[in-house]
C-alpha cells in the first residue's frame, strides 16, 4: 500500500531527456533508473557499492547508484551506459571493449565503461597504473581485467588521435 | 575476411554489441505483465526436524502466494543424479540455508519483512562439519555411512613397490571452498497456464537439466515443460545445477498463483545458499628412486559435498582421474571418496575437481623434489608422460605431446633459471623475498569416459527463409564465447561470412539437446557437431541441384530460400557418435578418460612483504597446449580470466564458516582480486590440434583454473622456505607460520582486544 | 535490498541552519545522511535501524575547503574526491591525501565524506589515523551554537563519540605545522583496493641531527578506536634511531594495542603488522626518508 504522502516530485535530466518523476525519496537511484526508467544497463552485482557494476555519472562524476538515494540525485544531470551511444553509433570505448575482448559475460562491462569513461575524462592519457587504479573499483569475474585494460588504452589513443587532428597540435 | 579464414580469427562476439551498449536483457531487466516477486524462507539450523512453522502478526498475509513442500505437484526432489535433495524442505532440514518456503507478492519492497516473520521451531539433531568428523561416522548423517561415492583406480601392482623405494614420501594437501561469484546473482522468471504449462526463463548453463527437473518436480509432459535461457552474466560452474532448484521455486509459485513469479537474489542469498568449490583433503603416498622417478604409489582423493548428493559423484570422478597429474606412473591406487556434511550442497565451478587434486599433486612434486635432492624442474622432467605411454586409468597417450620442450618453453618465457637463482641471491638482504614456481598439469575435455556417449547430443544448423544461417544448440553463452565460436564453426564449414550465420537463444522449444555447457566440451564435442551439420545442410543443397561449388554468400542465401519455399523447414541434424577405439569401464575406472588432454606449464612469480606479509604475483606465465585456437582474443580471455580466479583461490578467497554457514557472504569480506591486484598474465599457446575436435580444437575452459594455486605455493616456498598445503594462503597464515618457525613472537604476549 | 523505501522519510531541507533546525526538533529520529556510502549499504541489508533520514549532501556550507595562513578548514561534507583535489590538502597533509586515495573506489571516493567516516566511528575508518597525527579539530555544530574540539577526544569507545544530540560535525580544522616532517602511512587490506583495513598506520616524524625531535603515530583497526600510541613516541623521542631502539618501538607499540580476532584478521597478525609498520616507518626516518 503505497503512502503517496511519503513520495516526493523530483526532476532530473537523463541521458540528455527532463525526467519529471515521483518516487520514495529513498529509493535507489539504481532501482528508479532500471525500474522507472527502464534503463536496466546499470546492475545490481553486491547491492553494497562494492562491485561497480551500478556505476553511472551524476553530474559528470562517477558514483555507485546502488548508494544514492533518489532525492539526493534531484536536478542532477546523469548520464547511463544507453546515453554513451550517440545517434547509433558506438562510443569509441564501446568499440574498444568489441575489438580487445573486453566484454566476456557482459554484466560488469556497462559499469566499467562508465567507470574507463569517468577515468578518461579526468586523465585523458592515463598510463596503465592509471588504468588499473581507476577500474579497481569495478570488479569482473571472468576476464581478469587484461583486455579491459587494453580496450580503456586503445580508446584512450583514439581520443587522443581525434583531439590531436581537430586542434591540428599535440596535446 | 575470406571465408577459409574465419576459425582461427579474432571476430567480433556475436552479442557483443548488445553488452557494451547495455542493451543486453539478463533475467532481472526482463519484466512480464502480472509478474509478482518470490523469496525464499530458509533453515537457521544446519540439521534437525521441523516442529513448527508460524506467521507472526503484522504482516498481510492473505496477500502472500505461500507455497510449502505439499504443494508439490510431483516428485519434491531437484532432479540431478541420485535425486536426493529435497527442491522444498519437508519436516527435516540437513542444511544451513535449506529452502523451507516460498514467498510470493506483487510487491517486491515487502518480501523481506515477511520473510523475517515466519518463525520456525526445530528440534536440532547433531550435525557434522569436516570430512573428518563425517568419515569417522561421529553421526550418520546420509545413507549408511555418509558417503556419497567412492571411485578405486587401480594401475598395476602397488603393494610390491614399496620393497624397491629409496624414497616414500608423503604428504597431505586440503583445499578449502570457493565461491563462483558470477556478477549476476542467480535469478529466474517462471509462467505458468494449463495449456502451454510451464515456462521458465533464466541465468543459467544447462537449460536441458531444468526442463528434466522441472517436468520431475511439476509432474508435467516433456512438452509442457519450456526453458529459456536469458543473457547470464557469469557462471562457472555455479548455475550448471543449481538453476533447477531456483527455478522449480519459481514454477511452484507460478502454478499457485497463476501469475508469472521472478525470483532474484541478492548477494548474500546468493552466497551463503548456493554451490561452492568442494574442500578437498588428498593423500600421497609415493614411492621413489633414488634419481626422482616415480615408482608408484597410493593417493586418497577426499571431497566434501555437503548435505546432498548432487553432482560430487562427478566431481570426486574428475578429481580422482586427474589426481596423478601429467605424469607416469607405472603403478597406482587412487581411492576417490566424496563424504556428506551439514553445509548447502557444493557443486560445479570450473575444474571440477581438477583443481583440487592437481595442487595436491603439484604440492608433492615440489616435495618429492626437495627430499630426493632435485630441482622442481628436473622431478617433473623425470617423470613427464610421453606418447606412447599409458596414464593413471591406463589411457595411452597416442598424440604428439612433448611436455620436456613445453617446459623448457615456458622456463624461457618466464627467464625462471635466472630469476631464481637471482631471488635466492638477493632474498638474503631483503624483506621483499622474491620466489618462483611452477606447475605442470593436463586437463581432459569433454565428459569423462562413456558420458558423452549417454548424453548422445544432438545439434541442428537451419537454412532460414531469408537466407540467413542458424546455429541451433542448447549450449548456452555465459561468457565464454559459445555464441560467436560455433558460429565461426558454421560459417567456416558453409564457406559464408561470419555474419551470415546466427544462434538461436537456447530454448527448448527451439533447439536440441546437445548436452549441457561444461566439462569443457562446447567448442570441441558441440563445435564438432555444428561442423557435421553444417555440412549436412550444403550438401542436401548440393544434392538437390539449388547450389553449385564455389558458390558465393548471395547463391547460398538464394539456396536456401527455394529450398525452404518449396521444402518447407530446413534443419540438418548431427549426432553425437563416439570415436570407434575409445574404451571405458565404469566398474574398474580404467581405460580412455577423456577424448583429449589439454597440456600446460604456468610459473608464477611472487614476491612476500615481510612487514605485512602479504604475497603479490609480481609476473604470471600461462603456457597451454590446447589443440588448436579458434578464437585468438576469447581464447585469451579464457586463460586470463580463468589464470585470476587461481589466483583468488590460491590467496584471497576463503570461505569462513560457523556451523555450516557461510559468515563472509559480501563482497566485503569475501574477496576476489581487483584489477589493482593482478599482475600482467602472460599467455601463450601451443596448437598440436585433435582429431576429435572441431578443426583441432581441445575444451580450454576449465584449464586455467588447474595451474595457479600450486604455481604460487611453490612460488611462496620457493621464497620463504616454508612449506603451505593448504588453499588459501592469507598473510595470516604466512605469519602465523613465520612466527612458529622462528620461535619468537610466540613466546611474548600479544594483547587480546575485547569489542 | 532488504529494505522497502516505502517505508522511509528522507528529506533535503537544503541549508545547514535549516538542518540543525530539524535535528533539534527530534534529535533522536533523524539520522544525518551524506554521501551514503556506509547508510545505504546498512539500508540495502535491511539493517538500518532509523526510519527518518535527513541529507547533508552537497550542503554549501559543508562542502567548502578554507585555507587562513595558520590552518586548512575542511568541510565535513567535502569528499574524497574533494580532498584529492585541493592543492595545499595534497601538499601539506599528505596522509590525508593518501588515506582517501586508498578509500574505496573512485566511486566511492566521489560520495564519501570526511565527516561522515568520523561519525561513523568505525575503528577501521582509512582517515583517523591521520586527523589522530595531524591532531585535527572538529568544529561540531548544532541549533546551541558551534563548539571546536581536539579530535582526539571525539570517540569515547567503540562507536561511542561525544557528539551531543542533533549535533553534527560541521568542518575538521587542520593546523600547518606539519611541512617540515617526513609523513609516512600503510594500509594493509585483504586486496590492494577496496579493502577494508586489517591494520592502518598514519605516522609523522622530524629527526635533526639523527636526534627523534618530533614523532607522532597513530594506528586503525587495532583497538576500539583509532589511536595514538603515544607510549611509543615517547619511547622514541629524543632519542637516535638504532636497531635497538627499533626493536623497542616494536614491541612498546604492539604493547598499547588492543587488536581483536575478526572475520577480517587475527589479533597476533595485526600486532605483528602493527609493530612492523612502526618500525618500517622508523627506518625511513633513520634513512632520511623523503615523505612515504
Amino acid at each position: 500500500m503505497s503512502d503517496s504522502r511519503r513520495q516526493s516530485e523530483i526532476s532530473l535530466v537523463v541521458n540528455g531527456e527532463p525526467k519529471n518523476l515521483r518516487v520514495y525519496p529513498m529509493e535507489r537511484l539504481l532501482d528508479v533508473l532500471r525500474r522507472q526508467l527502464g534503463l536496466t544497463g546499470a546492475k545490481e552485482g553486491c547491492g553494497e557499492g562494492e562491485c561497480g557494476s551500478c556505476s553511472v555519472l551524476v553530474d559528470g562524476v562517477l558514483v555507485n547508484s546502488c548508494l544514492v538515494p533518489i532525492l539526493q540525485a534531484d536536478g542532477t544531470n546523469i548520464i547511463t551506459i544507453e546515453g554513451l551511444t550517440e545517434a547509433r553509433e558506438l562510443h569509441h570505448l564501446q568499440q574498444a571493449f568489441l575489438e580487445c575482448g573486453g566484454s566476456q559475460c557482459g554484466i560488469c562491462t556497462p559499469g566499467i565503461i562508465m567507470a574507463a569513461c569517468y577515468l578518461l575524462s579526468k586523465k585523458p592519457q592515463p598510463k596503465s597504473e592509471d588504468i588499473r587504479e581507476g577500474l579497481s573499483g569495478n570488479l569482473c569475474r571472468c576476464t581478469g581485467y587484461a583486455q579491459i585494460c587494453e580496450a580503456v588504452s586503445e580508446a584512450a589513443a583514439v581520443d587522443n588521435a581525434k583531439r590531436k587532428n581537430a586542434t591540428g597540435v599535440n596535446d | 575476411m575470406k571465408a577459409d579464414q574465419i576459425v582461427g580469427a579474432s571476430v567480433p562476439r556475436k552479442e557483443g554489441h548488445d553488452k557494451v551498449t547495455g542493451r543486453a536483457q539478463y533475467v532481472d531487466d526482463i519484466t512480464l505483465p502480472a509478474m509478482i516477486y518470490g523469496a525464499t524462507v530458509r533453515s537457521s539450523i544446519p540439521r534437525g526436524k521441523i516442529r513448527q512453522i508460524s506467521f507472526r502478526p503484522g504482516i498481510a498475509w492473505d496477500e502472500f502466494v505461500i507455497v510449502s513442500a505439499k504443494d508439490i505437484p510431483g516428485q519434491n526432489c531437484v532432479a540431478l543424479i541420485a535425486d536426493d535433495q529435497p527442491c522444498l524442505a519437508n519436516g527435516a532440514v540437513n542444511h544451513p540455508e535449506e529452502p523451507v518456503l516460498l514467498l510470493a507478492h506483487p510487491n517486491r519492497h515487502v518480501l523481506h519483512k515477511a520473510v523475517t516473520a515466519i518463525e520456525i521451531e526445530y528440534e536440532p539433531l547433531p550435525a557434522l562439519f569436516t570430512i573428518e568428523e563425517s568419515e569417522r561416522q561421529v553421526e550418520i548423517i546420509w545413507g549408511q555411512d555418509n558417503t556419497f561415492k567412492t571411485y578405486l583406480v587401480e594401475k598395476g601392482d602397488v603393494d610390491a613397490v614399496w620393497a624397491d623405494a629409496d624414497y616414500i614420501v608423503e604428504g597431505e594437501y586440503t583445499t578449502g571452498a570457493q565461491e563462483q561469484l558470477y556478477i549476476e546473482n542467480n535469478g529466474v522468471i517462471a509462467a505458468f497456464d494449463t495449456e502451454r504449462g510451464i515456462t521458465l526463463w533464466g541465468s543459467l548453463q544447462c537449460p536441458y537439466y531444468v526442463h528434466k527437473a522441472l517436468m520431475k518436480l511439476c509432474n508435467l509432459p516433456e512438452n509442457k515443460v519450456r526453458v529459456v535461457q536469458t543473457e547470464t552474466g557469469g557462471a562457472f560452474g555455479g548455475k550448471e545445477e543449481y538453476p533447477s532448484m531456483i527455478a522449480g521455486h519459481a514454477a511452484l509459485l507460478a502454478m499457485k498463483s497463476g501469475r508469472p513469479v521472478k525470483i532474484v537474489y541478492d548477494r548474500m542469498e546468493d552466497m551463503v545458499a548456493t554451490t561452492k568449490r568442494h574442500p578437498s583433503r588428498t593423500r600421497h603416498r609415493t614411492a621413489v628412486t633414488r634419481e626422482g622417478k616415480i615408482l608408484g604409489g597410493e593417493i586418497e582423493f577426499v571431497i566434501d559435498g555437503g548435505a546432498y548428493s548432487t553432482l560430487s559423484s562427478v566431481v570426486l570422478s574428475r578429481g580422482t582421474i586427474h589426481a596423478g597429474g601429467p605424469y607416469y606412473w607405472p603403478t597406482v591406487r587412487i581411492r576417490g571418496k566424496a563424504f556428506a556434511t551439514n553445509a548447502p550442497p557444493h557443486g560445479a565451478f570450473r575444474g571440477f575437481g581438477a583443481p583440487q587434486s592437481l595442487f595436491a599433486m603439484e604440492r608433492h612434486m615440489d616435495r618429492i623434489a626437495e627430499v630426493v635432492g632435485v630441482s622442481a624442474v628436473e622431478i617433473r622432467r623425470r617423470n613427464f608422460l610421453k606418447s606412447g605411454q599409458t596414464t593413471t586409468t591406463e589411457q595411452v597417450i597416442h598424440e604428439p605431446i612433448d611436455l620436456d620442450q613445453l617446459l623448457e618453453k615456458g622456463l624461457a618465457l618466464s627467464d625462471y633459471r635466472p630469476k631464481k637463482q637471482r631471488f635466492q641471491r638477493e632474498n638474503a638482504s631483503t624483506t621483499r623475498k622474491k620466489g618462483i614456481g611452477i606447475a605442470t598439469f593436463l586437463h581432459g575435455a569433454g565428459f569423462t569416459g562413456s558420458g558423452e556417449r549417454y548424453l548422445a547430443s544432438v545439434v541442428g544448423v537451419e537454412g532460414c527463409a531469408d537466407g540467413r544461417v542458424r546455429v541451433l544448440v542448447s549450449s548456452t553463452e555465459f561468457g565464454q564465447g559459445t555464441n560467436t565460436v560455433l558460429c565461426q564453426i558454421a560459417a567456416q564449414e558453409l564457406s559464408l561470412p561470419y555474419d551470415a550465420v546466427e544462434i538461436a537463444q537456447p530454448d527448448t522449444e527451439q533447439v536440441p539437446n546437445s548436452g549441457p555447457t561444461v566439462a569443457s566440451r562446447t567448442v570441441m564435442v558441440v563445435g564438432k557437431l555444428v561442423q557435421s551439420a553444417a555440412h549436412g545442410l550444403r550438401q542436401t543443397l548440393m544434392n538437390t541441384g539449388l547450389l553449385r561449388e564455389g558458390y558465393s554468400r548471395e547463391e547460398f542465401c538464394d539456396a536456401c530460400s527455394r529450398y525452404v519455399a518449396e521444402r518447407g523447414e530446413f534443419k540438418s541434424w548431427a549426432r553425437y557418435e563416439p570415436p570407434p577405439g575409445i574404451f571405458w569401464d565404469d566398474e574398474k575406472y580404467r581405460g580412455e578418460a577423456y577424448a583429449a588432454y589439454a597440456w600446460a606449464v604456468y610459473i608464477a612469480e611472487v614476491s612476500v612483504d615481510l612487514a605485512t606479509y602479504s604475497v603479490a604475483v609480481d609476473d604470471f606465465v600461462a603456457l597451454q597446449e590446447v589443440g588448436k585456437v579458434l578464437n585468438p582474443v576469447l581464447a585469451r580471455g579464457q586463460i586470463t580470466g580463468g589464470v585470476a580466479q587461481g589466483i583468488g583461490y590460491a590467496l584471497y578467497e576463503k570461505v569462513v564458516w560457523q556451523q555450516g554457514r557461510m559468515q563472509n557472504g559480501q563482497m566485503t569480506n569475501y574477496i576476489m582480486p581487483t584489477s589493482a591486484d593482478l599482475p600482467p598474465i602472460r599467455v601463450f599457446f601451443e596448437e598440436l590440434g585433435n582429431v576429435h575436435g572441431a578443426f583441432g580444437a581441445k575444451g580450454i575452459g576449465e584449464l586455467p583454473m588447474d595451474g595457479p594455486a600450486p604455481a604460487i605455493v611453490n612460488a611462496i616456498e620457493d621464497a620463504l622456505g616454508l612449506r603451505f598445503d593448504a588453499l588459501p594462503v592469507l598473510a595470516e597464515d604466512i605469519f602465523q607460520a613465520l612466527a612458529t618457525k622462528s620461535g619468537a613472537e610466540s613466546n611474548s604476549p600479544i594483547p587480546q582486544g575485547v569489542q | 535490498m532488504r529494505a522497502d523505501p516505502a517505508d522511509y522519510e528522507l528529506t533535503a531541507p537544503g541549508s545547514l541552519s535549516a538542518v540543525v533546525s530539524l535535528l533539534a526538533q527530534a534529535p533522536s529520529e533523524w539520522l544525518p545522511i551524506a554521501g551514503g556510502t556506509d547508510v545505504m549499504v546498512q539500508f540495502a541489508s535491511g539493517k538500518l535501524a532509523a526510519r527518518k533520514l535527513v541529507s547533508l549532501w552537497n550542503l554549501a556550507e559543508l562542502r567548502r575547503i578554507d585555507v587562513t595562513p595558520a590552518e586548512v578548514i575542511i568541510g565535513a561534507c567535502c569528499t574524497y574526491t574533494d580532498v584529492l583535489s585541493h592543492e595545499i590538502l595534497l601538499r601539506e597533509f599528505p596522509l590525508l591525501a593518501s588515506a582517501a586515495r586508498w578509500t574505496g573506489g573512485i566511486a566511492n571516493q566521489n560520495r564519501g565524506t570526511l565527516g561522515g567516516n568520523i561519525v561513523n566511528a568505525s575503528p577501521a575508518a582509512d582517515s583517523l589515523p591521520a586527523l589522530l597525527v595531524y591532531e585535527a579539530e572538529l568544529i561540531l555544530v548544532s541549533v546551541r551554537g558551534e563548539r571546536r574540539i581536539p579530535y582526539v577526544d571525539f570517540h569515547t569507545g567503540y562507536k561511542q563519540t561525544v557528539l551531543a544530540p542533533g549535533e553534527l560535525i560541521r568542518a575538521v580544522c587542520l593546523a600547518r605545522r606539519f611541512t617540515a616532517c617526513v609523513s609516512y602511512s600503510r594500509k594493509v587490506g585483504a586486496r590492494n583496493a577496496q579493502a577494508i583495513s586489517k591494520v592502518c598506520v598514519a605516522a609523522l616524524g622530524r629527526v635533526v641531527s639523527g636526534t627523534v625531535e618530533d614523532v607522532r603515530i597513530a594506528a586503525g583497526s587495532v583497538a576500539p578506536t583509532p589511536v595514538r600510541l603515544r607510549e611509543t613516541e615517547r619511547a622514541v623521542r629524543g632519542k637516535r634511531i638504532d636497531d635497538a631502539l627499533v626493536s623497542q618501538a616494536r614491541k612498546t607499540a604492539v604493547s598499547e594495542i588492543r587488536p581483536i580476532d575478526d572475520i577480517r584478521s587475527t589479533a597476533a597478525y595485526r600486532a605483528a603488522v602493527t609493530g612492523n609498520l612502526v618500525a618500517e616507518f622508523l627506518q625511513m626516518l633513520q634513512a632520511g626518508g623523503k615523505s612515504g
